[in-house]
């Protein structure tokens, strides 16, 4: 099919954005970046994508309303409880031999995946002994994130995913209710470090026992997710883990012969 | 509603590339009747969306892999798609169809209260293959693919649905005819013979 309009002006738009604001969306899968892209044009009241690009450019705060929506957010606490269950049986025992542990949690959104993890580690007790780095390119989901506060609608949700997950505890005991929210425990967080990172443009920064990024990829061309995992695999010391989205494969990567199946079905692999 | 031998042939003649399917209730029936009869080397690639709930839809691959002749897998994020080959949406993700012929998944939110939804991957399908996708859109209680299926018609491609008066749930198939003038609106087992003239080449 020869591209349409549509597809030169989405793809003009990101150049732009990438030219003027440093962030590349270039590599986006492209059936849900122009679904989100003619989204953007109805909540921010503009005929024709070039009409955005125009306003995109002359101002910060319309691109900043912009990356809400290119960013898809799609993340609750112990999301897929059987990922978290087998985290927990087979990849925290391996953990517990390491005298100090890093993990990355990449593309970590508002947050709820980081707190489920420091909740399992603290569970499996290595949280005390663990640096978190959660990162993402949105600075507006990371203040989220470092804030740690959810609805108590949603909460309801996440407790059973808890106890899904294998949970030990009483999942009340790790937030504070106030104002139809809780707000979770800062001692969780206490070795977390948010930081915005690209999985596009920057390089990698630390080395880590444990990658965790789920349904980032899905978002990605082939291209950009071969570059996403070539850092994960060069961030991972020996023998490290990658936790992926439920639905998400290396089958399709450049990646496949690097990684071997820990928990096949939860997309658990360990560096070969 | 009745079609000619004619109608038929003229659709047929419609050069296609990929069949997508979306249903809703009484969609794993009708959907059965529809693919059970192929044969297991049926040239072209089948995409299928049915609503259902989230831990049961995860199931339709199994269940339709043990009655029909053709493969039958779960989509996978950017696999390209194989001719031959009935493909299900999996739960809890939007499927969509990319320009290089691959499948991709996505977690924006629900359309018509469903994920995936069918017409999101009916739009995509026609962004990507243009005249070349067979829409059809059969049974179900919602309003869910009358707009994809208009995508698919407006690119060029052939728009099919299930005759209402014969659908389990008419609400699907007319909230399409209401949408869009789909080319064909056909009984299950007129659909079954125009999906095998479309995989046997001329």
């Amino acid at each position: 099919m020869p591209d349409s309009h549509v597809d030169v002006e989405v793809r003009l738009l990101m150049e732009a954005i990438y030219a003027k604001y440093s962030q590349d969306f270039r590599e986006y899968a492209g059936s849900s970046q122009k679904r989100r892209v003619l989204y953007a044009l109805q909540k921010l009241d503009c005929d024709t994508i070039s009409t955005l690009q125009s306003k995109v450019l002359h101002d910060p705060t319309i691109f900043q309303q912009l990356m809400q929506i290119l960013t898809i957010p799609f993340s609750e606490m112990f999301r897929d409880p059987a990922f978290f269950l087998a985290l927990r049986e087979h990849v925290m025992p391996v953990l517990r031999t390491y005298p100090s542990l890093k993990i990355w949690i990449a593309g970590c959104s508002t947050g709820e995946e980081v707190y489920s993890l420091a909740i399992l580690l603290k569970e499996e007790e290595l949280l005390a002994r663990t640096i978190l780095y959660a990162t993402d390119i949105n600075p507006a989901v990371l203040e989220k994130a470092r804030q740690g506060i959810y609805p108590l609608e949603s909460l309801r949700h996440y407790t059973t995913n808890y106890q899904a997950a294998g949970g030990k505890a009483a999942f009340s005991d790790y937030y504070t209710a106030a104002y139809n929210a809780g707000r979770f425990d800062r001692s969780l967080v206490e070795n977390v470090t948010f930081a915005d990172h690209s999985l596009a443009t920057d390089s990698v920064f630390s080395e880590v026992h444990l990658v965790l990024c789920r349904n980032v990829l899905i978002y990605f061309q082939k291209t950009l997710q071969d570059r996403a995992l070539g850092l994960f695999h060069e961030s991972l010391c020996h023998r490290g883990f990658l936790g992926l989205g439920t639905k998400e494969s290396l089958d399709f990567s450049g990646y496949a012969e690097h990684f071997e199946p820990v928990v096949k079905q939860e997309r658990i692999f360990r560096k070969r | 509603m009745t079609s000619t031998f004619a109608e038929l042939t003229a659709a047929a003649s419609h050069d296609v590339d990929l069949v997508v399917i979306g249903g809703s209730a009484g969609g794993v029936q009708a959907l059965l009747a529809l693919l059970q009869p192929l044969p297991s080397n049926y040239a072209l690639p089948i995409v299928a969306l049915l609503h259902m709930p989230e831990d049961r839809s995860s199931r339709l691959p199994e269940v339709f892999g043990y009655r029909l002749a053709m493969p039958v897998r779960e989509a996978r994020d950017k696999e390209p798609i194989a001719p031959s080959t009935v493909y299900f949406a999996p739960p809890g993700y939007h499927l969509s169809i990319e320009q290089d012929n691959s499948f991709s998944l996505s977690g924006e939110d629900p359309v018509y209260f469903s994920r995936p939804s069918i017409d999101v991957l009916m739009a995509s399908a026609a962004d990507a293959r243009g005249p070349r996708v067979a829409g059809i859109l059969l049974t179900g209680a919602s309003s869910d693919g009358a707009a994809g299926l208009g995508r698919i018609k407006a690119a060029g491609g052939l728009a099919v649905v299930q005759d209402p008066a014969q659908a389990q749930v008419p609400t699907m198939p007319q909230a399409a005819i209401d949408h869009t003038a789909p080319d064909l609106v056909l009984p299950l087992n007129d659909i079954h013979t125009l999906l095998l003239m479309l995989g046997t080449p001329p």
